[in-house]
């Protein structure tokens, strides 16, 4: 992206008379004084996006705690917020806790079966999209254009439609049981609420992302590392073991929680491929407490949810520090 | 490695070699399998939508069996089509009033944090930042449900309650990260030259910032236009949890809710189609108008593609 190329409008030109120039008004050219930005401009710039973020971003996380640590109004069913810290009530934390690890926890099984989800998914989805950004990237040759495009086009494409087309293809006298009947395979009910389908589902509408951003990160790899594998006598497979995979380990972390992280967050999947309860995930729990009087419920398990994914965040956060730190 | 650690190797790989059959000795053979496996997935990842788009020209009331090309399910049919639909067409125009919205407010927003947030050294600006990409990367479910919260249940904004303000108001918070992610990585390419430069020259730090970052960043700030939009165009999770009536949902609930309701339909499909045309345009214009900024510099058109969508 790296261009020293300055732009078309007119901006590179000399001082129009507009601006106060090599004049009188300006800075004497001979005093070398190294450049000293106001830092006020700055703060200026910056301040209207840091005051929406803390109103709108850091406000509504202690919101959902207060809510989360909050009363339940017995009068009209709905939770209370408790903004003093130091008047919370502990009730729904230790019914979230009671109902993911007590004896009969029934939230227990929805978040162990979430993480069996969104594991097997997000592999699947590896396994997938690694050879398809691979090819693209490094054997396209003069057809990368297109395959790009084919390859991007799903990202331009709505979550819903992409569902609403799997909805259309998976029904009972739909077109993937036509040809499976035809081949005497039969006609399962896909959507009756399966794990498969979900998992399918899952799969189909989180690669697109992924498969981004192997295919940038793949496509960063210098071919001269790869050529060199390939001349000191490695075969083809030992090269990719030995110099490719090395080299897309970045990518492919930076993928799989760009993947795992949304999917976490899922319950329109489910809903909409399946619909029972017992494929239900730990975001369909969340959702379905949200204007209930359990909503103080909903806060405390989507506050578990987060500090659970702290970790896996906090490691993306300091990789795109340290990217743009090491470009700059 | 040791040399004759080497010559093994490549002795034995010389063997190996030549117990393959002839086709498999080439050692940059086209990768024919790798081809075919790209090929598969392509087909597998679109030729479903390709199908969805024919179902919403279908002449019967089935998404599983296709009996027919019409325009029935986008107007010609006098109540349920999306345009005479109430419901679904209102929902078209929810999508590309929040869009716009969304991008007017988001993108100036994020471009002005960019800058500052880069530019001014500190802990303050740093954490910031820090807060900034873990909104990039938080589940849009807990952020929505946060959200959900302030505006039922919080002091001031309960008054608001959820609608078009509230939507809005999530999806600046969502996206405005794209413009302040992508004008932050222009900027360390860019450098400090031309700041200096300019400055050097007389400028006031304003007029360094209208004459010379702004046009520089231009092709930044367009790609991120164009994520914010489209992303606004293709967002389910916010306006699900934060929209109140049928009078601001956008279609993507709609589709969502009424297939959900068990009520779909061809009609769906169109409305669907509706939304790939718009974002399909979204990303067309994005691409051109990419292509058209950067011209006379060293960018190609896979670039320019990466570009628009935010993972250059």
């Amino acid at each position: 992206m790296a261009t020293q190329a300055p732009p078309g409008p007119p901006a590179s030109n000399p001082p129009t008379p507009a601006s106060p120039g090599t004049g009188a008004g300006g800075r004497p050219r001979g005093k070398q004084k190294p450049y000293q930005p106001n830092k006020w401009f700055w703060v200026l710039l910056a301040a209207p996006g840091m005051i929406w973020l803390v109103v709108l971003f850091v406000v509504p996380f202690y919101a959902m705690l207060a809510i989360g640590e909050g009363k339940l109004d017995r009068q009209t069913e709905s939770p209370v917020a408790v903004y003093n810290p130091l008047t919370w009530s502990s009730a729904n934390f230790t019914n979230v806790w009671r109902d993911l690890f007590g004896s009969g926890a029934f939230a227990g099984d929805i978040a162990w079966r979430t993480i069996w989800y969104v594991a097997v998914a997000s592999l699947l989805s590896l396994v997938i999209a690694y050879p398809a950004a691979y090819f693209v990237a490094r054997f396209a040759g003069r057809r990368k254009g297109i395959f790009l495009v084919l390859l991007i086009a799903p990202f331009w494409i709505s979550y819903m439609m992409r569902m609403l087309a799997w909805i259309d293809l998976l029904q009972t006298n739909g077109y993937l049981n036509k040809v499976l009947s035809f081949v005497g395979l039969g006609s399962p009910n896909w959507l009756g609420g399966h794990s498969y389908t979900v998992i399918l589902g899952l799969v189909y509408g989180y690669i697109p992302y992924l498969i981004l951003v192997l295919y940038a990160g793949l496509d960063r790899i210098d071919p001269s590392l790869i050529e060199a594998g390939r001349d000191l006598g490695l075969g083809r497979a030992m090269t990719f073991l030995r110099v490719t995979l090395p080299l897309s380990r970045q990518p492919i972390l930076t993928g799989m929680l760009i993947t795992v992280l949304p999917m976490l967050g899922d319950y329109y999947t489910n809903t909409l491929l399946s619909g029972a309860r017992d494929t239900s995930m730990i975001g369909n729990l969340i959702e379905g407490q949200l204007s209930t009087p359990s909503a103080g419920q909903g806060a405390i398990l989507s506050l578990i949810v987060l500090l659970v994914l702290l970790i896996p965040m906090l490691y993306y956060v300091v990789q795109t520090n340290r990217a743009s730190q090491a470009a700059s | 490695m040791s040399s004759t650690v080497v010559s093994q190797t490549v002795s034995t790989v010389r063997e190996t070699e030549r117990s393959k059959p002839r086709f498999f000795r080439n050692p940059w053979r086209h990768p024919w399998f790798l081809e075919g496996f790209t090929w598969l997935y392509l087909i597998w990842s679109l030729a479903p939508i390709a199908i969805a788009v024919l179902f919403s020209f279908n002449k019967g009331k089935s998404q599983a069996t296709y009996q027919g090309l019409t325009w029935r399910w986008y107007w010609g049919d006098k109540v349920n089509s999306i345009w005479y639909n109430p419901q679904l067409h209102s929902a078209m125009l929810e999508t590309l009033k929040l869009s716009a919205y969304t991008t007017i407010i988001a993108v100036p927003i994020g471009v002005a944090f960019a800058l500052g947030i880069n530019r001014w050294r500190g802990f303050l600006p740093s954490s910031f930042n820090f807060i900034m990409i873990l909104s990039f990367v938080v589940p849009e479910l807990i952020f929505g449900v946060a959200m959900f919260f302030i505006f039922t249940q919080m002091p001031g904004l309960k008054d608001l309650g959820l609608g078009n303000v509230a939507e809005v108001l999530g999806l600046v918070t969502w996206n405005v990260s794209w413009p302040a992610i992508i004008v932050q990585g222009r900027l360390v390419t860019i450098g400090k030259q031309y700041e200096e430069a300019s400055a050097d020259l007389g400028c006031t730090q304003f007029q360094t910032m209208r004459r010379v970052m702004l046009p520089l960043l231009t092709p930044a700030i367009f790609a991120s236009a164009i994520l914010v939009f489209s992303g606004v165009i293709d967002d389910f999770v916010i306006v699900d949890l934060l929209s109140s009536n049928a009078s601001n949902t956008p279609m993507s609930v709609i589709i969502y809710s009424t297939q959900h309701g068990g009520n779909g339909g061809p009609a769906l499909n169109a409305l669907a189609t509706v939304m790939l045309v718009l974002s399909f345009l979204v990303a067309g214009l994005g691409f051109l108008g990419y292509r058209i900024m950067t011209r006379g510099q060293r960018i190609d058109g896979q670039q320019a593609l990466t570009a628009i969508t935010g993972t250059d």
